[in-house]
């Protein structure tokens, strides 16, 4: 057991560190380190501009998605080199949300199911930011039952026609191109009757539309499709296999562990060191206190859950099941952090934004929060993953599962 | 990086769990639960036998020499197996205080005696509420004697000597605090056993009149040694309910498959296999911390008190929680007598006081982050 670097490691790192040194857009420094969770803005430049501008810079240099292969614009890289590269990157790493979408989940769906001309197409651009994607599967019917959408993809001729609507597509109006699950038959129990295609969201018919979120951002989008032509050879699998190809992108989505999971406990820890209450200073207070450790040692707790995953990475093992507990425990962590930061301040913790303390960060948390545990499976999805597949108890009983899609109630009431 | 025991280490814990699977039945357990006997004398013969006993003791004591990772291994295991034992009583406490602050004189003296199960110690530092705190102690050694009384005691009434924790001055400082070695069976010591909650590691009130003790370290050092001593016995025990949690999650876990209610297997209910999630989730976490506490303690690391605090935290809270929820899921069997779950609730809650309370750790863990934070 031991943190330290291997030789090799330390090389890595070294060579990491002085690269970044000397290429990291250090103006936006302070301003990425201050940026509320879950929400990167930059005052005075566009956000996209500067992290298209530092992914190309990587990718040129080759540091860009590290564990791709080199041949679709990767490095090659093992688990702990990527991790170390986190490390290393530290707050310029947020510049990379806005290609979490694609370089987590779309371009190794892409990897394991694209044409290999496809792939040496569509997927150095991706790595190099320049061309950004997103993932079509949620739909307004569906929500965490993603295997009862209701997008239409129908033959004709060598080409699909598209028709339907998807939601909570994160990013979906500054996507080049998208991968989108869609119902080619619905005759068939709900996950037989699925295919899986890549379109360029450029495509006649394809409308987007931002969603205005509960925190008054717009992150995510209402995807409508109208008589959208894809070509057959833009579908991803087999027709009817979609359900498994979506696993992969799903399975894929765990591999990304080796991102630190935000908790906000930083945040809050920071803010109770220098907090004043009414009795003197808060991190003096023993309630604060109990709370404080509480949440420190769940955090801790992740971190090395974390590290223990990429162990068994470096092993060769797979990423499994037992990862989903890092969202779950975060998600509401988060949630209740910034109710208790906001909880300190008093009367005073209801006034946001600007004018609020701290620039509003926790009341930023706290409205951002409820989609952290809502988005890429509900708490509750995460505790069934956990139930089911790392404590091997049954599954949910599923009603419909042996059932034609098209005979399945589609309302509660009435 | 390599955050996992390495596989000669997992090879010790799978032959630690098959021997305690043997030696440590829960009918085994039951017979010091139900008074016949303290302690298992047969399984701790066995243990030392093993190797067990002084896995972390130098060879030139006695002891097998492996190291601390060894010993968190066997740790986890004395939880899993709920071993009615004085194992953390004489291995983290006792034989830590000796290799910590002994002379060479008492290392020679004691840790073989450990190591070959000969000697049981235990730790004197409590005297009655409160937690570990240089003003709680009352007890006094003044000319090589000691005078007071120390309660909860653990193994007391079973243990052979003790590092007892002693006033040796009034300037109010941590350096009035002296700790000594007695030997609980010579003279001016009496012993008595008390109703505890997990009457599987038994604690007693132990009274010194005019008893005769040697030094243990500097006179003064006492309050930095004990620091010392209850880290590395924070991290060691943070194993033991690490096991105790898995433990109890299993237990829950398979009963929630054999047992039928309203016609399906109950853990087929979204909130029994939630609830089970949930204790799945901070017993991953507590062990992740406890992995965490075990590198800064093998390793010595400047972490070791942060570590240690926040792995005490996390595995007294995981095993609380998993063995109150062990029961909720066995519904009213879990709680009988007859079944085992009461045995690991008992336990976890006992646990979670023996080293000071959780409330206790929790100002520690802040204390030593600030330090950090401020350095």
């Amino acid at each position: 057991m031991n943190f330290d670097d291997t030789p090799q490691e330390a090389e890595f790192r070294s060579q990491a560190r002085a690269w970044i040194g000397a290429n990291a857009p250090k103006q936006y420094e302070d301003e990425l380190r201050k940026s509320s969770l879950g929400r990167t803005q930059l005052k005075n430049a566009d956000i996209l501009g500067v992290a298209k501008a530092w992914q190309k810079k990587k990718a040129d240099a080759g540091w860009a998605c590290l564990h791709w292969p080199k041949e679709y614009g990767g490095r090659g890289a093992s688990p702990i080199e990527r991790v170390i590269w986190q490390q290393e990157e530290g707050p310029f790493g947020q510049l990379s949300r806005m290609f979490i979408i694609g370089h987590g989940m779309c371009g190794p769906t892409m990897m394991a199911f694209a044409r290999e001309e496809h792939k040496r197409k569509y997927l150095p651009p991706l790595a190099s930011g320049e061309k950004v994607w997103c993932q079509l599967f949620s739909e307004p019917a569906g929500g965490s039952d993603v295997a009862g959408l209701r997008t239409r993809a129908e033959k004709d001729g060598d080409d699909w026609i598209i028709n339907g609507q998807k939601i909570w597509t994160s990013g979906a109006h500054y996507s080049d191109y998208g991968i989108l699950l869609t119902r080619t038959d619905p005759d068939v129990p709900k996950h037989k009757g699925l295919t899986m295609f890549f379109l360029d969201m450029k495509s006649p018919g394809v409308e987007v539309r931002p969603i205005k979120q509960a925190s008054g951002a717009s992150d995510f989008n209402e995807v409508y499709f109208t008589d959208v032509r894809i070509p057959d050879h833009q579908r991803l699998g087999e027709v009817g296999d979609g359900w498994n190809v979506s696993l992969t992108t799903l399975m894929n989505e765990r591999s990304a562990i080796g991102a630190a999971v935000s908790t906000g406990f930083p945040e809050l820890f920071e803010y109770c060191s220098n907090l004043m209450l009414d009795d003197g200073p808060a991190i003096e207070d023993r309630a604060v206190r109990s709370k404080l450790a509480n949440w420190a040692v769940k955090a801790s707790g992740l971190k090395y859950t974390s590290m223990r995953a990429i162990s068994a990475l470096s092993r060769g093992e797979r990423p499994g099941p037992e990862n989903s507990i890092g969202k779950l425990v975060a998600g509401s962590m988060i949630q209740d952090v910034a109710t208790y930061a906001l909880d300190l301040q008093g009367a005073g913790g209801v006034i946001g934004g600007e004018d609020a303390e701290l620039a509003g960060r926790f009341q930023a948390m706290l409205l951002r929060a409820p989609g952290t545990r809502v988005e890429g499976g509900t708490d509750e999805i995460m505790r069934n993953i956990i139930a089911e597949r790392v404590l091997r108890l049954p599954g949910d009983i599923r009603v419909d599962k042996d059932v034609p899609f098209n005979k399945i109630p589609t309302k509660g009431r009435g | 990086m390599n955050f996992d025991f390495s596989d000669d280490q997992k090879q010790l814990r799978d032959q630690a769990r098959k021997f305690l699977a043997e030696k440590c039945s829960p009918k085994a357990v039951r017979i010091v639960l139900d008074g016949k006997t303290p302690y298992d004398k047969e399984l701790w013969k066995g243990l030392a036998e093993m190797g067990f006993l002084g896995v972390a003791i130098p060879e030139e004591f006695g002891g097998a020499g492996a190291g601390h990772l060894e010993l968190c291994v066997i740790a986890e295991e004395m939880g899993r197996a709920n071993a009615p034992v004085p194992f953390s009583s004489t291995v983290y406490l006792a034989a830590e205080a000796l290799l910590i602050a002994g002379s060479e004189a008492q290392k020679k003296k004691w840790l073989p005696a450990i190591a070959a199960g000969e000697a049981i110690g235990t730790l004197a530092l409590f005297e009655g509420k409160g937690n570990p705190a240089p003003k709680n102690v009352k007890l006094t050694a003044a000319s090589g004697v000691l005078n007071g009384v120390k309660k909860p005691v653990a193994d007391g009434a079973i243990a052979d000597f003790a590092v007892v924790a002693a006033r040796t001055g009034s300037s109010g400082r941590d350096s009035d605090i002296s700790l000594f070695l007695a030997d609980l069976k010579a003279g001016g010591v009496e012993v008595k056993s008390l109703t505890n909650l997990d009457p599987t590691r038994g604690q007693a009130e132990v009274t010194f009149r005019d008893c005769k003790a040697e030094p243990l370290g500097p006179a003064g050092e006492g309050w930095s040694i004990l620091t010392q001593v209850l880290d590395r016995a924070a991290v060691l025990c943070a194993f033991e309910q690490v096991g105790g949690a898995d433990r109890a999650l299993e237990m829950g876990r398979d009963y929630a498959l054999d047992r039928i209610a309203f016609g399906r297997q109950i853990g087929s209910f979204q909130a029994v296999k939630h609830m089970l999630a949930d204790m799945y989730v901070s017993a991953t976490l507590a062990r992740s911390n406890s992995y965490y506490g075990a590198w800064a303690l093998s390793t010595n690391a400047a972490e070791l008190p942060e570590a240690a605090a926040a792995a005490r935290i996390s595995a007294t809270q995981a095993f609380q929680h998993c063995a109150k929820n062990n029961i909720q899921v066995h519904g009213g069997m879990g709680f009988t007598w007859e079944f085992d779950c009461h045995m690991y609730y008992r336990r976890a809650n006992a646990m979670a006081l023996g080293l000071g309370s959780l409330s206790y750790w929790e100002d520690q863990l802040i204390d030593r982050m600030r330090k950090k934070n401020a350095a």
